[in-house]
């Protein structure tokens, strides 16, 4: 049974199209048969993290509108035979998109894989909601700081009600990851602490990503970091939530960094 | 000077209210117009007397006088004519009804209330007026009921708000706006079991979150009016 995740935040820049890369890297690492879409038409960058940008022919406006056919657009990554890309529109915004069309490639999507992951806009309009119309699962992606963990108590809220599901009285299963986590600002106060998201939230967690430079050099090579530097602390954090989200019992920790004697020593280079 | 400066200021106090109207649409001509409206008085006299009525004149393109004397037929009928729209306001002259914007349509509900007291005072019996809210109320989101009490579990979030014609209980933390006694019931209260407001007003009266004293944060706390304060204090 397919199912349809939505990764979604309220607030732009806090990580949902890294996080949708690498938690759909994992699973296809996992064997599953996992597509991820990019909802985000006119600003388009899930291809660019994923390194498919040069392979971009139709999108999911393309398809949506019945110029394309599913299997034009969906490009294969070139690592992972199971994982797959629906890029969106750069030319295009949000408005091409129609309830029917996106409801038609997802149901035409779920014949196909085990997993579906819609990388939502950032917002609270008509990309945002699109994206999680159809979601039978949702990950809010939230920072630890006051604006973010805001937002997204404002998207669980549409979760809730603006959601096929929400409407049939169903509920739709809801994550929280929390990323660009750094352990020692948090101890020192200078960002909200895990119990202090989850109180306002009140929703279960997911996994906690450290704040790492592991993140951005793997989105700058085009790489999930999942991929990229699978031993990083960030990828094991996202490849723990993936088990998590598969049903398994995993501890939850914040993953640090594994320093060497040798980093210990030279902790800073001389520009 | 100084006997009008001891004088204790009066608080003014504003508050929003919406009420549906009935929308009149004159079509040319007028006249004719008119004879439609005198048909239906014909068969209810009283039909619109005491009900407010809105004149949309969008459909025609009437002066100034014209109005005037629209407005004047209309109340010889006995309707009086409440505000108008759907013309410049240049032609509305200082003694017309205002020109009102932003009207949204809406369903009449009961257009002739025949015999309701007895059935609606059954009902008010059988119905609590109480609202209960199981899940959180998330930012954004805005909860109105105006005709009692509502009662939250979960947290209302930052930026959430709770309208209420009664009071207000919240067993999580009260982070988002809360305002009780809509209705003008100064006797409504706030109960939280933490205080992180926004905003609190009862009956109007409001405190935000600057003037709640820090003391009083992250407990459980009661707000209620005395008078014309509204006054926080911890709850045992």
């Amino acid at each position: 049974m397919a199912k349809v995740l939505v990764v979604t935040s309220g607030k732009g820049g806090v990580g949902k199209t890294t996080s949708t890369a690498a938690l759909g890297a994992a699973l296809a690492q996992m064997g599953q048969n996992v597509v991820v879409i990019d909802f985000d038409v006119g600003l388009r960058n899930l291809d660019l993290v994923m390194g498919a940008e040069r392979r971009v022919v139709f999108d999911l406006i393309n398809v949506v509108q019945g110029v394309a056919k599913l299997p034009q657009a969906l490009i294969r990554d070139k690592r992972l035979e199971n994982l797959w890309l629906l890029p969106a529109s750069q030319t295009r915004d949000k408005d091409a998109l129609t309830e029917e069309g996106v409801k038609r490639v997802i149901a035409d999507l779920k014949t196909k894989f085990d997993w579906i992951l819609c990388d939502s806009p950032a917002g609270i309009e008509r990309g945002a909601t699109l994206a999680m119309r159809y979601a039978d699962e949702a990950i809010i992606v939230t920072n630890p700081e006051v604006s973010s963990v805001r937002d997204s108590d404002r998207i669980i809220g549409m979760l809730d009600s603006k959601t096929v599901r929400a409407e049939r009285g169903e509920r739709v299963e809801k994550h929280l990851l929390v990323t660009r986590y750094d352990a020692g600002r948090a101890a020192r106060g200078e960002m909200l602490s895990i119990d202090d998201i989850l109180e306002i939230l009140a929703t279960p967690l997911l996994g906690i990503v450290p704040e790492s430079q592991d993140v951005l050099r793997a989105s700058n090579v085009g790489c999930p970091v999942t991929l990229n530097a699978a031993s990083s602390a960030p990828a094991r954090a996202y490849t723990d939530a993936v088990r998590r989200l598969m049903g398994e019992q995993v501890e939850m920790t914040v993953p640090v960094e594994r320093k060497g004697l040798m980093d210990r020593l030279l902790r800073r280079r001389a520009a | 000077m100084d006997a009008t400066q001891q004088v204790a200021r009066q608080q003014v106090r504003m508050r929003g209210r919406s009420y549906v109207a009935f929308v009149f649409s004159p079509v040319v001509p007028v006249v004719s117009w008119l004879a439609e409206i005198d048909a239906t008085l014909g068969k209810s006299p009283g039909f619109f007397s005491g009900k407010p009525v809105v004149l949309d004149l969008s459909a025609v393109d009437l002066s100034q006088a014209a109005i005037a004397h629209l407005i004047g037929s209309l109340a010889e009928r006995n309707i009086r004519i409440l505000g108008i729209e759907g013309v410049d306001e240049s032609k509305l002259g200082a003694n017309m009804p205002p020109l009102l914007t932003g009207g949204r349509a809406c369903a009449i509900t009961h257009v002739e209330p025949k015999a309701p007291p007895p059935k609606e005072k059954d009902k008010d019996k059988s119905k609590l007026p109480s609202l209960l809210l199981e899940s959180p109320v998330r930012s954004g989101q805005s909860i109105v009921f105006a005709e009692g009490d509502v009662t939250v579990l979960g947290s209302v979030g930052s930026g959430a708000e709770i309208v209420a014609g009664g009071s207000i209980h919240v067993y999580g933390t009260l982070r988002g706006r809360a305002m009780a006694g809509i209705n003008g019931n100064s006797a409504a209260r706030i109960f939280c079991q933490k205080i992180e407001a926004e905003l609190l007003a009862i009956d109007g009266y409001y405190q935000t979150a600057d003037e709640i004293a820090d003391s009083l944060r992250n407990r459980p706390a009661q707000a209620w009016l005395e008078g014309e304060m509204l006054r926080i204090t911890p709850l045992n």
